[in-house]
């Protein structure tokens, strides 16, 4: 069963130097509350899993968390690079990263498989490019059916996986609306997981039949932190902060101005200074 | 399509010879950016029900902004409805259900094979690109392939340092050796001029050059020699409608995304 737990005993319980870990969320329900507490606490040597490395992982990796990166898109969707990113691949800072590079499609699947309890995943991918020439982990398989030769990748199987969803129950469960990505995969191939949640509900109420719901019983650590999206958003409390995706163009782009950014907002604050972005949530939950 | 007096921009003439390649029937997996500025101009035009699908998982998606990223929130409360990611890329692409799939890209070689990933040795790139994302599978998986972009000698190059998505591949001739069956890049739309691949060699080749360019300025703004196809046109020039719509799109879009 989940233990509700502050995000602070959460991230020491679960993440420990020399983890791989996968924060998840495509575009939407972005953990990055949660982010910032591993960066508070000062991991090391992480490997770190998301197929969009955008913000939260510019943020780890320029403030020296990860020693290797486990991708397949890694921008700021809509404005540009990421300058930290670029910085530690162009230029090894603030230490060098690790790729370890494949295509959304490989990495979705390696989710699947990893939450299936599969060694490998397979896919219809790859024809022609050239990743396949320089990431060791893309091979092939060749159906024993038809001969059809298809590619495979490793299984994604995590030590942590740390996900925001829109709200938890009394108990623990947790649900996810909207455009879910691969949280669920991330979580269902992990060891541990850690949920960040808007907000805690006696009942979830009516919901619809195939709304996304990951058991307590799935889930090692609940947090409450309002707001822990942002600048990614949660749908139906607060939508994506845009104009911060395109004011991190110019935060980012310089060591100094990234450093001192990080400083006042990220290291200097807890997660109860997500809870400003957190607007909407009790309007929501009185409508429905 | 009445034709205009009006001034327009040359993205304007990229986007809008974009849209009208779309057809309404069409189902279409849409690229961040330029790709989804043209996909939509069409639904909001010639191609009302068009089917527009975007990576994060939103089916037949009726955004009234631009999304700035791939999966903003508009695309899922306006979709028919919204699949998680691992359903999108194995039931939906690889699935084979998609028609068309519009691309853009950082360069671009003269056989429509894409570059999204670094310009220099992987190893130690000079520019570390964003990576792929969908785009080495959109690129094998959909019926045809849309590429849009600006040309300049620094996109449009002699050979990439990367192949991250494979058009006609390094010769023009790697999509039968490899035994796919889809069509890879149909049309690539440009700022000048739109080309399709010369049925013989693939070699993306000029069809049509929009209003007021010239052969020389296209030829000027390629990496490779330009080939021109036998038959060459005019682009017809934006119609009045066309322009209103796009520049109401782009404005909502600027205000929503100015946000607090």
């Amino acid at each position: 069963m989940a233990e509700f737990m502050s995000l602070r005993d959460a991230v020491a319980h679960c993440v420990h130097d020399g983890d791989r870990v996968a924060m998840e969320g495509f575009t939407h329900l972005i953990p990055h509350a949660a982010g910032h507490e591993v960066i508070r606490q000062q991991r090391r040597h992480l490997t770190l899993v998301r197929m969009t490395p955008d913000i939260i992982y510019d943020q780890l990796i320029g403030m020296g968390c990860a020693d290797k990166l486990v991708f397949s898109w890694g921008g700021n969707p809509g404005v540009g690079s990421l300058h930290r990113f670029r910085d530690a691949v162009e230029n090894k800072w603030p230490q060098p990263l690790e790729i370890e590079e494949h295509s959304h499609a490989a990495m979705a699947n390696a989710y699947e498989a990893g939450a299936a309890n599969l060694p490998f995943a397979m896919m219809r991918g790859y024809l022609g490019a050239d990743l396949q020439l320089v990431n060791p982990n893309i091979r092939s398989v060749t159906c024993p059916f038809t001969g059809e030769v298809l590619a495979a990748m490793p299984a994604i199987r995590p030590d942590v996986a740390i996900i925001h969803a829109l709200r938890a129950d009394r108990e623990g469960n947790v649900l996810l609306e909207g455009i879910t990505g691969v949280q669920k995969e991330a979580v269902l191939a992990s060891r541990r997981a850690i949920v960040t949640v808007e907000e805690v509900v006696d009942d979830f109420g009516p919901t619809y039949r195939n709304t996304v719901i990951l058991p307590s019983w799935t889930i090692t650590a609940v947090c409450v932190v309002p707001g822990g999206a942002h600048p990614s958003y949660a749908q139906g409390y607060y939508s994506r902060d845009n104009s911060f995706y395109i004011a991190w163009d110019a935060i980012s782009r310089d060591r100094d101005s990234f450093l001192a950014w990080m400083t006042r907002h990220v290291l200097e604050q807890g997660p109860e200074a997500f809870a400003v972005h957190a607007c909407s949530a009790k309007t929501l939950s009185a409508q429905s | 399509m009445s034709a205009t007096a009006m001034p327009y921009t040359s993205t304007e003439m990229m986007t809008i010879a974009a849209a009208r390649a779309l057809r309404n029937e069409d189902v279409c997996f849409v690229g961040i950016g330029a790709p989804s500025a043209a996909c939509n101009l069409a639904r909001l035009t010639h191609a009302p029900n068009i089917t527009l699908i975007y990576e994060s998982g939103t089916i037949a998606t009726r955004p009234t902004v631009l999304p700035l990223s791939i999966g903003d929130g508009e695309l899922c409360d306006t979709a028919l409805t919204t699949v998680s990611v691992p359903e999108m890329f194995r039931y939906w692409l690889q699935g084979g259900r998609i028609s068309v799939g519009f691309l853009g890209g950082a360069q671009i070689d003269r056989f429509a094979n894409l570059n999204t990933t670094v310009v220099g040795p992987y190893d130690a790139p000079k520019v570390r690109l964003p990576g792929g994302g969908g785009a080495p599978e959109i690129a094998s998986n959909c019926q045809e392939i849309f590429i849009i972009m600006a040309q300049s000698k620094r996109a449009f190059v002699d050979r990439l340092d990367f192949i991250t998505s494979m058009g006609h591949g390094r010769t023009g001739r790697e999509r039968r050796a490899l035994g796919i069956k889809t069509k890879g890049p149909t049309r690539l739309i440009t700022d000048m001029a739109i080309y399709t691949p010369d049925p013989e060699t693939c070699e993306m080749s000029v069809v049509s050059i929009h209003p007021g360019i010239t052969r020389q300025q296209i030829a000027d703004s390629l990496g490779w020699p330009v080939h021109f196809a036998k038959e060459v046109n005019e682009t017809p020039l934006p119609s009045a409608e066309e322009l209103e719509v796009l520049r109401d799109i782009q404005e909502r879009t600027r205000q929503a995304h100015q946000g607090h």
